[in-house]
């Protein structure tokens, strides 16, 4: 146990000194220039556009992170040749897939909890600025706690979205892992599509399989709340639970097919 | 940054200044090119893919954000479009008819953003509201499609079948644009028996369907679509109409001044004149300002430079039944 957190704070500390970080600033500038512009266009929509806006890139960048340093976690080991030095020691293959893993989630917690606290810096502001009376055409509080929600499913959306980068990364090279990442994350947020399939098409065959796709895929869709508490709707905490709970199955399908590839790849 | 074998480091300062420079540069070439090849005014409008569903997929989870950006673009369009067609000399210089996009029709586009925004957040209370306002209102301040407006609330209707806001907007384009009073008062009956439906409502039924097109029912009316207004755009607009309405009464009393005036002998018909008969105090304005106008025919009107013309037609009273 000791070994995994080790690594996963190297991982983290890593992700730092690559400037991984550099992007909360993007994050920051994109939420106070949005905030600035937008009360311009928007005609009295500027609180709901903003949540909008920030649970959205909160997602866009967290996915960035999850696929583009999820691929590298393991295959720059083995380009960079570093993996020989980590092997040598005494550390299990379990404990480094498991370690870069944790490490990763802990650099897209920090992050996602950074995003949180600049979204809602912004949405003070802007509710100070509003003054009394504005929330009249607002569905939701600007400081809507429930927002918390949303960030938190997000959380465990790119949770899964590393896994899966994670997993292509212990057998593929970056470029197709990223492909293949991006492929099922996709696929993921469609997959209601291919549980309708029999809608569509009339052979059983192929619908039998968009089914059997859907039961397969992960199936990212549920994680999308962010429209339900802009407009102040309720996500009940049983509904958080279950898809949280279905989330964590996945991920730890995800690393035990990582752990199993890894430890049979043979590095000599 | 190196070069060569002096390995000579360039600063950061001076690079920085090259990288000023160059950029100064290119935007010096960029607006010499301007002026030689000036570039088209403004870009067409238009909407490359109109279908709800199509942009819903292409959103990939990020509804929301898109149906943001379509109604930034349906708010700049109507604005700009308001804007131009309030210009004649643009509106002469745009050669066709300013707003109109695909069927030349002004302000064609703005129920297919509205309707983009819908599908892909169905949960845009202002938009359906925005679109009540101005997709029925005539031009130049709107598209002059009350059935557009009445299908666009319809459809906020099907998703949100407790807005009782909807349902008054939806008897409201019937009144004002159809003048269709025994249809309004339906709708507000029925907006009035919706759970937390201000109690005024009843009223506003009743009224519609003894009084429709009288002008103390459209006040009413206006009175409360600024109340339920959740932004300044229709609440503006609300207020407007109701300077516009004060405007109408004020032209009222003035008629009967100058045919009062008229038949005491003035024989002048400029307000100089009638101001000497003594049926009023001084020359006239209205709200915004603007002094009122008399037509060759006698009829006091507003003037074209006021900011409150046109003056909307007001519904059709009801006649009495025998």
């Amino acid at each position: 146990m000791r070994a995994i957190g080790v690594i996963a704070l190297n991982v983290f500390r890593e992700s730092v000194r690559d400037k991984v970080l550099y992007n909360l600033v993007f994050f920051a500038i994109l939420l106070m220039g949005a905030s600035y512009l937008i009360g311009q266009l928007t005609a009295g929509q500027d609180v709901k556009i903003i949540k909008d806006l920030g649970l959205a890139a909160t997602s866009i960048f967290g996915l960035f992170i999850a696929v583009f340093i999820g691929i590298g976690l393991v295959s720059k080991e083995v380009e960079r040749r570093s993996i020989y030095s980590l092997l040598s020691k005494p550390i299990e293959r379990h404990q480094l897939v498991i370690g870069k893993y944790a490490g990763l989630i802990l650099t897209l917690a920090v992050n996602l909890s950074i995003m949180a606290i600049a979204l809602y810096t912004v949405l003070a502001y802007m509710a100070w600025m509003a003054g009394p009376g504005a929330e009249a055409a607002w569905d939701a509080p600007a400081l809507d706690p429930a927002l918390l929600k949303a960030v938190g499913l997000t959380f465990v959306e790119l949770a899964i979205v590393t896994a899966i980068a994670l997993f292509f990364s212990t057998f593929s090279t970056p470029m197709l892992s990223a492909a293949l990442t991006l492929g099922f994350f996709l696929a993921g947020r469609f997959s209601t599509d291919l549980r309708n399939f029999n809608e569509v098409v009339e052979s059983s065959v192929a619908s039998w399989l968009a089914r059997l796709l859907y039961w397969v895929l992960p199936n990212l869709g549920p994680y999308d709340v962010r429209s339900q508490v802009v407009h102040g709707l309720p996500v009940p905490a049983g509904y958080l639970v279950i898809t949280t709970f279905y989330g964590a199955l996945y991920i730890a399908a995800l690393l035990v097919g990582a752990v199993a590839v890894f430890s049979r790849r043979d590095f000599k | 940054m190196t070069s060569g074998a002096g390995s000579r480091v360039v600063t950061p300062v001076v690079t920085l200044a090259m990288v000023t420079f160059l950029v100064a540069a290119a935007a010096a070439v960029q607006k010499e090119r301007e002026l030689r090849y000036p570039p088209p005014a403004s870009a067409d409008d238009s909407l490359y893919i109109t279908s709800g569903p199509v942009v819903s997929r292409l959103a990939v989870g990020y509804k929301a954000l898109v149906a943001d950006l379509y109604w930034i673009r349906a708010i700049q369009y109507y604005g700009g479009t308001k804007l131009k067609l309030s210009d004649p000399a643009a509106a002469a210089n745009a050669g066709a008819a300013p707003g109109a996009a695909n069927d030349g029709a002004p302000y064609s586009m703005l129920y297919p953003m509205l309707d983009l925004t819908t599908t892909l957040d169905p949960r845009f209370n202002i938009a359906y509201r925005f679109g009540a306002i101005f997709l029925a209102e005539a031009v130049p301040g709107g598209a002059g499609r009350p059935d557009l407006a009445i299908d666009l609330l319809d459809k906020g209707l099907r998703e949100r079948p407790d807005r009782w806001e909807y349902m008054q907007d939806i008897g409201f384009v019937h009144y004002w644009w159809r003048h269709d009073y025994q249809a309004a008062s339906e709708w507000f009956t029925r907006a009035s028996e919706v759970a937390g439906a201000p109690w005024w409502l009843k009223s506003l039924a009743a009224n519609t369907l003894t009084e429709g097109g009288d002008r103390r029912s459209s006040r009413l009316m206006w009175e409360s679509i600024r109340a339920s207004a959740e932004i300044e755009w229709l609440r503006n607009d609300a207020e407007r109409r109701l300077i516009q309405l004060q405007a109408l009464d004020e032209i009222d009393t003035l008629q009967r001044a100058v045919d009062r005036a008229i038949a005491a002998g003035a024989t002048s018909l400029d307000w100089p004149s009638i101001v000497r008969t003594g049926v009023i105090p001084g020359i006239p304005v209205d709200p915004s300002g603007t002094p009122y106008e008399i037509a060759p025919d006698r009829r006091v009107s507003m003037s074209a430079k006021s900011s409150l013309f046109p003056l909307p037609t007001e519904p059709h009273p009801l006649q009495p039944t025998p």
